[in-house]
């Protein structure tokens, strides 16, 4: 209940300030880039492949729908971090952490409130690449499984991400710096899966799995494997427990 | 209602309170003096629960602020030094969001935010943006924020700081009308505000408890002797020495030990006046002054400085404890602790 209630205020702050109407135009814009180019894409190919007299089999739901999904979740890693910054941070800045803490409800429950209400705002920015994608229905017969799964993936990527930035935001009273901090973070964690490509030493393979990237990979080709779905829960989980401990560290400080 | 015991918070570096101990009588306003940096506000983040005591305990309202924090949550109301609002969120939201977390019932929350507001006299802004709120009017919404579950105690963290005088009246009354029904602490570094508003004051200064009294007994105590300043008028056509006329005279009156001149210009002298311990001597400094020929300008009561209060505090626990007293000249050092817990380094219990 205490948890709906801190959610709900985060949920009202966030859309009366700019910062939620700027990050998802700033989404939509350049997903719907992305779905566009992909289309025109594949568009293209099928015309060249027809014009050639030979009928490859066209999937679109590989080079459109995958195609969107990848560019998605990597433009997730450069937003989120601006969604969470502020969680915190403000917080700490203008003193209401005082009141939160000093009010009867629990740790977990201010920290859950929080990244759902980040998640809830998350949500509704992937709504507007799916509008685009749904379009896709209209003409062919894409499987609506891969696109199911796909989003699943997303949402999951996107609350390890969340969770991570969350804690991150605990650190700091500015929120430009807990901004910077989690972009960071978010780059280096999608960065560490480039090493896998090198060989297949244990050292690279450990690096590849911390990666949020590489699970994110089997999401994308719309297989549901339970190893990367742990993955990123477990991602979550570490990263509230951290943020809970970084609170109680703020009041042994403060 | 609280009892505190041995509070004590220790930083890597400095140690911010130490082995602070007294108790709260339920109902009491209860004034927390110090100069700024004394650890007030680090007394007052303990007892909220906002961070926890490196040693000792506390108990507000019957519960250990260690081993059931929850309990005493939601029994105190907490106002800190700068009000905690959400200034992008409308008085009406803010009280909503804090009566939900605080516990106040869905039921008669509504009801409650009205009587809040009305108490605080915010109800013809309610529907403004807290972030567009003169100074006044957020510490109002602070204080309604720290009495809307109407907790058993009301922790004000210098609730009148950055207000106009206008505005600090207000307040002051505000608390004074919610005396009674709460036991309130709040803290202040302003001596005058201890007279105004509260019955009782803890004084602590750099971490330690300095001393615990009735205001009553403390200004008494404090202000057995009397500091008056004077300022007189020449007459038309005085010699060159007139201030050291009026200086002289003044030092005759009876009950007078000490003047000094402290500016003279343009025909008009400023003196500060000291009488002896226990004398009054306003009526014959100004009866002296207008029998000799000069005109009063102004005369009225210096009040001590929270300076010259802990000095003389201070002075009075070491006069005790190397039974000094002889020369009798700091009028503290006169009353004996049996009245008030002077508490010096020693006497404190660890």
């Amino acid at each position: 209940m205490n948890t709906f209630t801190i959610c709900r205020k985060e949920l009202s702050s966030y859309f009366r300030s700019p910062i939620a109407y700027g990050v998802m135009a700033f989404f939509a814009l350049i997903t719907g880039y992305f779905f566009y180019v992909a289309v025109v894409f594949f568009v293209q190919r099928h015309l060249q492949s027809t014009m050639m007299g030979q009928s490859v089999p066209m999937d679109v739901d590989e080079w459109v729908v995958r195609n969107v999904l990848s560019n998605v979740s990597v433009i997730g890693l450069f937003v989120l971090p601006l969604i969470a910054m502020r969680l915190f941070a403000e917080e700490k800045r203008t003193g209401t952490i005082e009141l939160l803490v000093t009010s009867p409800i629990r740790d977990w429950e201010i920290i859950v409130g929080k990244w759902l209400a980040a998640m809830v705002l998350y949500l509704s920015m992937l709504a507007l690449p799916l509008i685009s994608l749904l379009t896709l229905f209209a003409y062919g017969k894409p499987d609506w499984r891969p696109l199911a799964i796909g989003y699943l993936g997303l949402i999951l990527q996107g609350g390890c991400i969340l969770a991570i930035c969350t804690f991150v935001s605990t650190c700091t009273k500015n929120q430009i710096v807990a901004g910077v901090a989690g972009f960071g973070i978010s780059l280096l964690l999608w960065v560490m899966d480039w090493v896998s490509s090198f060989d297949s030493s244990p050292l690279y393979k450990v690096i590849s799995y911390l990666s949020v990237t590489s699970h994110f990979e089997s999401f994308s080709k719309g297989v549901l494997d339970s190893k990367d779905a742990i993955y990123y829960v477990s991602m979550i989980v570490l990263g509230l427990f951290l943020t809970g401990r970084s609170m109680e560290s703020i009041r042994w400080r403060a | 209602m609280i009892k505190v015991e041995g509070l004590t918070k220790r930083y890597a570096r400095n140690v911010a309170v130490d082995h602070i101990s007294f108790e709260v009588e339920k109902g009491q306003i209860v004034g927390f003096l110090g100069p700024n940096g004394a650890g007030k506000t680090t007394t007052m983040r303990m007892l909220t629960c906002f961070m926890p005591p490196s040693e000792g305990t506390a108990e507000v309202a019957g519960f250990d602020i260690l081993e059931n924090p929850m309990e005493v949550k939601r029994r105190i109301g907490y106002l800190p030094e700068s009000p905690p609002v959400y200034p992008e969120m409308e008085v009406i939201e803010y009280l909503d969001f804090v009566g939900r977390i605080k516990g106040v019932p869905k039921s008669s929350l509504k009801a409650r935010i009205d009587e809040v507001m009305e108490k605080c006299a915010i109800t013809d802004v309610r529907d403004k943006e807290i972030g567009k709120l003169s100074k006044g009017y957020r510490q109002r919404v602070g204080l309604a924020q720290a009495i809307l579950h109407n907790p058993d105690v009301l922790i004000l963290d210098e609730p009148t700081a950055g207000l106009d005088p206008n505005q600090i009246i207000e307040t002051r009354d505000l608390i004074k009308g919610l005396a009674g029904n709460h036991t309130i602490i709040l803290s202040t570094h302003i001596l005058s505000e201890v007279e105004a508003t509260c019955e009782r004051v803890v004084i602590i200064a750099k971490g330690k408890l300095v001393a615990v009294d009735t205001v009553a007994n403390l200004t008494s105590r404090l202000r057995g002797a009397e500091t008056v300043a004077v300022e007189v008028l020449a007459q038309d056509g005085a010699g060159d020495n007139w201030t050291a006329e009026v200086q002289q005279r003044l030092e005759q009156v009876p009950g007078v030990g000490r003047v000094i001149r402290r500016d003279s210009k343009e025909g008009r002298a400023q003196f500060t006046v000291e009488s002896l311990t226990g004398r009054h001597v306003r009526p014959e400094v100004a009866r002296a002054i207008v029998d000799g020929g000069w005109q009063l300008n102004e005369l009225h009561a210096v009040g001590l400085s929270l300076e010259e209060i802990f000095l003389q505090l201070t002075a009075a626990s070491h006069a005790g404890h190397h039974d000094d007293t002889e020369h009798g000249e700091p009028a503290a050092a006169e009353a004996p602790a049996e009245s008030a817990a002077v508490a010096t380094e020693s006497g404190e219990k660890p």
